[in-house]
């Protein structure tokens, strides 16, 4: 039997199994034509739930303008970046849907993605063309700040010098690590084991909880990175067990199996405490890992949708009335109020009238820039130069009777 | 010196599951020189037959999971999920591999990746998209303790043992001594002279995907309840590991099946405990290439000069 026949026959499979996405578009009419705004999410696997919430958001916000925005009909285009066969977001995937915005003359704006490893790569290929790009969800820091990841980071992004186009509404992950750590003292930790899925999100969120660790009081045992696609952690546990840890720190995401993970630990050590950042802050998470959830502390780049106030209440009202059956999770309101930065620029730059959708692309790439004190759903808050947003706010949260629980606000 | 028989506990543990999955590729090639590719697929399946056993046990009738009552019922579905495994995997024969049979060599093997694809996604309709948490029916306890005082195994550990240790020896007792086991290993060394010799081969090939399936759906809940998760992809996690097993062992092969599970779990349990659990893979797969460079057929190969 030849083996280099079957591997190349499953990967034909595989490709041809790949699947492709569906759309949505929005109603309404305006009078100088129609522009498109594209997301690109993961619309299956297990954080379909949570991408749902983020589209339902989006169509929201688009219909409360009544689909118009600047005199222009707004038509919404709901992009896959997952694979059936992998479960989660899939790199040619997104490579795809970032060449096809490419491709799309009347594309002003591309909302996305929800992976920062997904970010990595379409913010290059958008960045070319001058498309501006508002992630309701990237946290992974050297996607804009330098010095938080690799040496080359952020300007290997945005290659040749074209312009910065990619913004995010939700605080980056040099905040979130760093709450990870001071509320792992003022929990009374002292000693940690940091673990990470290896992937440029998980790993990134860790390395800083790593780093900041020291500063707050806390002693770093180890360090090890997970196959997210083990079967098991039964050994790996023992590993941790036997260093004695108070806590342990895990960065990464659900679909890097980190349900197996919160079970292997919790069997080897009942009554370590367990962190883990927003990457597991969905339902799907405490479905897989079941009574081992229990007593989880996860920060989040943000506060949960039932604490926002005003406008974000207001969102959170309409949002439920709407729909009923998907209750926002995490990222709901950032991807409402990423749909709505981008609405607001459209607004802007059309003032200016533009001869065609090229340029107001280019407007709307300067009126995202541009965004100071924007009065939205999170708060009123501003875009820095370097495209990251002014809020600061992150949120403690504890697992409960198989709920995620508002705990506390960390400064 | 704890550390080491804890972390071997857990790699013969494991290396034991996989090794009763890979059983079912190493029977299913023996007979066939056919890699079933759903065969991993329809483990999964026994994955999600427990979870909805159990939930229907905890769920539907109201016995707490924690209850001996909930964990027999459990153990008494062990024979129904086999059943339904091995009625799965002979059904599969039936439909997607007796039609090719004298196909060339690459058809079968095409309809098997589509087959485990067809499984996979009768997997994502059942379960959803996400891992899912099998109710904890089987009892954590650990009962035989070190000198120092810390665990080394306990009941649930037991309890995987004395499921699949008796399965594997049953299944080498029955290919080995009896009268359907002897016309197997008779139309895998030669299905036309066997045909001849009056063994039916077509009733001879299905009783082996029904043991394959048997065989997988018994994994299956050893897995669900020990691991304490069923998920659509298990098929490929799984399933990447059991192949592995089954080709280092010598596919076509029973005893090397067993002892390529053996060596898989406990390379991957001593790379997480003493290595570092990132490489663990690329441990597995380097010895894996180094076993197959100096002894191509395996371990434990067998005289198989008539094949290919």
């Amino acid at each position: 039997m030849d083996k280099r026949k079957i591997g190349t026959l499953a990967a034909v499979a595989a490709l041809a199994f790949a699947a492709c996405s569906g759309s949505s578009g929005g109603g309404g009419g305006g009078s100088k034509g129609e522009i498109e705004i594209w997301s690109s999410l993961p619309r299956q696997g297990s954080s379909k739930a949570q991408s749902d919430t983020i589209v339902n958001a989006i169509n929201l916000a688009i219909e409360e303008k009544k689909g118009v925005a600047g005199g222009y009909t707004v038509k919404y285009s709901d992009k896959d970046d997952s694979t059936a066969a992998a479960g989660k977001w899939d790199e040619a995937t997104e490579i795809k849907n970032a060449n096809d915005a490419v491709a799309d003359d009347k594309l002003v704006a591309y909302i996305g993605t929800f992976n920062s490893g997904a970010a990595k790569l379409s913010i290059p290929i958008l960045c070319g063309k001058g498309i501006p790009m508002v992630s309701p969800a990237n946290t992974y820091p050297g996607l804009t700040k330098a010095g938080k990841g690799e040496a080359d980071e952020p300007d290997k992004y945005y290659p040749n010098g074209c312009t910065r186009n990619y913004f995010r509404v939700v605080a980056a992950d040099d905040l979130q690590g760093l709450a990870g750590a001071k509320w792992a003292a003022k929990l009374g930790a002292k000693n940690v084991y940091v673990l990470d899925d290896t992937e440029l999100y998980g790993k990134g969120i860790a390395d800083v909880f790593n780093k900041e660790a020291p500063g707050a009081g806390l002693t770093v045992l180890g360090r090890d990175g997970i196959d997210g696609k083990a079967t098991d952690y039964k050994a790996l546990a023992e590993k941790i067990k036997a260093t004695n840890p108070d806590l342990v720190y895990f960065g990464g995401i659900t679909q890097n199996n980190a349900g197996q993970l919160w079970r292997d630990l919790r069997d080897a050590m009942p009554s370590v405490k367990l962190m883990g950042p927003d990457g597991i802050l969905e339902q799907e998470w405490i479905d897989a890992a079941g009574e081992a959830a229990e007593g989880t502390y996860i920060t989040f780049g943000g506060l949960p949708a039932d604490k926002l106030t005003g406008k974000g209440a207001d969102f959170v009202k309409n949002y439920n009335a709407k729909y009923p059956n998907n209750p926002p999770e995490a990222y709901t309101a950032y991807g409402y109020e990423a749909a709505g930065t981008v609405l607001a620029a459209i607004e802007k730059a059309a003032a200016a009238n533009p001869a065609d959708t090229l340029a107001l692309r280019a407007g709307v790439l300067k009126a995202i820039a541009e965004t100071k004190d924007y009065d939205g759903a999170l708060g009123k808050w501003s875009f820095n130069q370097e495209g990251d947003t002014s809020l600061t706010a992150m949120s403690g949260n504890i697992v409960k009777g198989g709920k995620f629980q508002f705990d506390s606000v960390i400064e | 010196m704890e550390e080491l028989v804890k972390a071997l506990t857990i790699g013969v543990t494991n290396g034991l599951i996989i090794g009763l999955i890979a059983i079912g590729y190493t029977l299913v090639y023996g007979i066939l020189e056919l890699i079933n590719f759903a065969h991993a697929d329809v483990f999964m399946l026994g994955t999600a037959f427990t979870y909805f056993a159990t939930e229907l046990i905890v769920r539907g009738l109201g016995i707490p999971a924690s209850s001996t009552l909930a964990l027999f019922l459990t153990l008494l579905a062990l024979p129904v999920i086999m059943l339904m495994t091995a009625g799965i995997n002979a059904s599969i024969e039936r439909l997607a591999y007796r039609p090719l049979r004298n196909a060339p060599r690459l058809a079968p093997l095409i309809s098997a990746i589509g087959m485990s694809f067809v499984l996979q996604n009768v997997g994502l309709l059942l379960l959803g998209p996400s891992q899912k948490a099998v109710e904890p029916v089987l009892p954590r306890t650990d009962l035989v303790f070190f000198p120092s005082g810390a665990a080394w195994f306990g009941i649930d550990e037991i309890i995987v043992l004395s499921v699949t240790i008796p399965l594997l020896l049953a299944l080498r007792w029955f290919v080995g001594s009896t009268r359907q086991g002897k016309a197997m290993r008779a139309t895998a060394q030669d299905r036309e002279a066997s045909g001849l010799m009056g063994i039916d081969v077509n009733r001879t090939i299905s009783l082996t995907f029904l043991i394959a399936g048997g065989m997988a759906g018994a994994a299956g809940l050893v897995v669900a309840l020990y691991y304490g998760q069923t998920f659509f992809q298990y098929g490929l996690q799984f399933g990447l590991l059991s192949f592995t097993a089954a080709v280092l062992g010598g596919i076509g092969n029973l005893t090397g099946a067993t002892l390529g599970g053996l060596f898989v779990g406990i390379v991957a349990a001593m790379s997480d405990r003493f290595i570092e659990a990132k490489w663990t893979s690329v441990i597995v797969f380097s010895l894996l290439i180094l076993v197959l460079i100096f002894r191509p057929t395996g371990l434990l190969a067998e005289q198989q000069s008539e094949r290919a």
